[in-house]
């Protein structure tokens, strides 16, 4: 396996694939896994656009042509206090950005979900801008930790946790890790994000899991591990979700209680 | 049709309404078993079904000035309405915290949803306790009618309660706001018109 894997045991197919958020399908866990069926991921395309050298609009296939797929076992911990470990098949963010050509002005990579009202029960009404936007800082993006994933547990991805193609950033509150991408666009300023423009207070454009900095409205201290059932209490959440050796530098002389 | 309803109302015991609710109880604790976190699901749908007990209780009596009599499950379904509140408080600290007493605290005390929540359940503890022919004779009819309309502020802390938890406001916890939010406007409304006019 992968060193970046961990070796905890995965959460089983069933809990990932049944409990996710994804409010294009609705506001509660069970409506993805209910709903997203409806949503075509083939063909499917992705813009690429922004300070690049090769921008266009590619076919998923052509878009990772060549990039080696990976499994990688992530500790995946939601801004909710909520935490599973997932088995992602994926692709390192780096490789398919040195292949689309960063041009130097580039400082961050900003990412949107498909916007389909008809296959996407959630996005009629409510109050959510769509599409979902995210994205990361450069460095961010091109850390080896940070993966686009295609699969779990060897299958093609469900729709449910955002196929045909997501982004993994297992050092992050979860609503970083963006579904079913069709637009990568490389740019100067720090991107407009979904969260963070709905609650700037309690979303931040870092979302780096930090049990030292609360939410507003609940401890970040600790997070239930989904799969131990009604009695499985609470664990310890780890500042960077444990990737701390890895990725603490990256923010070396950040205040994380600002940026958070 | 009000009739009817009244006539069938008159044959139903009041109990059957404290075995519907613990029959409720025990397929919200079921359901929830069932779900990937079970404590989560467990805490928001005892908080979300006694919520809905408490506005169906209020309902009473607004009901009344339509004909439509009820009364005698008031009591049942207030009480049912703080069983789901009880238990729905118990699994936050005993199943969802776990009993980290630091974080219960901090919440406690710095979390404003949940002091709003927690205060609408302190508020229901007197009106539970009271809810007996025994007390209503000890503290006199009148006394008793005034510690009960703490139902209201009880209740509608409990709403706000609800819309504050969501990461976006909903058409749901908006229309459980607006629900007790009307319903106490229409009871002072009511005992406005109702106060003796000057002569």
């Amino acid at each position: 396996g992968s060193p970046y894997s961990t070796d905890e045991a995965p959460n089983s197919f069933e809990d990932i694939t049944t409990y996710n958020n994804y409010y294009e399908f609705g506001y509660d866990k069970a409506d993805p896994a209910a709903y997203a069926g409806k949503l075509k991921t083939d063909p499917w395309s992705v813009t690429v656009d922004g300070l690049v050298d090769n921008p266009g609009t590619y076919s998923l296939a052509d878009l990772i042509a060549g990039q080696p797929i990976e499994e990688r076992i992530y500790r995946f911990r939601c801004v909710e206090a909520w935490s599973m470990i997932v088995p992602w098949q994926g692709l390192q963010l780096s490789g398919l950005l040195q292949k689309l050509g960063v041009k130097p002005e580039a400082k961050y990579v900003a990412f949107e979900t498909v916007v389909r009202p008809d296959e996407m029960p959630g996005i009629t009404g409510g109050m959510i801008d769509w599409p979902y936007r995210e994205g990361l800082r450069l460095d961010e993006a091109m850390h080896p930790l940070t993966i686009l994933a295609t699969g779990l547990y060897g299958k093609p991805m469900p729709n449910q946790n955002g196929a045909p193609i997501r982004l993994v950033v297992p050092w992050k509150y979860g609503f970083k890790s963006i579904k079913a991408i069709v637009r990568i666009s490389l740019v100067a300023e720090q991107p407009v994000t979904t969260w963070n423009t709905l609650a700037a207070n309690e979303y931040g454009f870092y979302a780096n899991v930090n049990p030292e900095v609360d939410h507003p409205r609940w401890s970040q201290a600790s997070e239930r591990r989904i799969g131990g059932g009604l009695f499985a209490g609470r664990i310890d959440t780890l500042k960077f979700n444990g990737y701390g050796d890895q990725v603490a530098s990256l923010y070396a002389g950040q205040d994380l209680t600002k940026d958070y | 049709m009000i009739n009817t309803l009244n006539q069938t109302a008159r044959r139903i015991p009041a109990y059957t309404i404290y075995i519907a609710g613990i029959a409720l109880a025990a397929w919200t604790i079921y359901a929830a078993l069932a779900t990937p976190d079970p404590a989560k699901v467990l805490e928001r749908d005892l908080g979300t079904r006694g919520l809905q007990i408490l506005i169906a209780t209020l309902c009473i009596t607004p009901l009344r000035w339509y004909g439509v009599n009820l009364l005698k499950f008031r009591r049942a379904l207030g009480l049912m309405g703080f069983m789901f509140i009880t238990l729905h408080f118990l699994t936050w600290m005993l199943l969802d915290l776990a009993l980290r007493w630091s974080e219960i605290l901090t919440d406690l005390t710095k979390r404003p949803f949940i002091i709003v929540g927690f205060l609408a359940f302190v508020a229901l503890i007197p009106l539970a306790v009271t809810s007996n022919n025994a007390m209503i004779k000890r503290l006199g009819a009148t006394r008793w009618k005034r510690l009960h309309w703490l139902a209201y502020p009880a209740t509608l802390a409990g709403a706000v309660h609800f819309v504050m938890i969501g990461k976006v406001y909903t058409l749901e916890s908006a229309l459980y706001f607006l629900a007790v939010a009307g319903l106490l406007i229409a009871r002072r409304l009511k005992s406005r018109k109702k106060a003796p006019q000057p002569a």
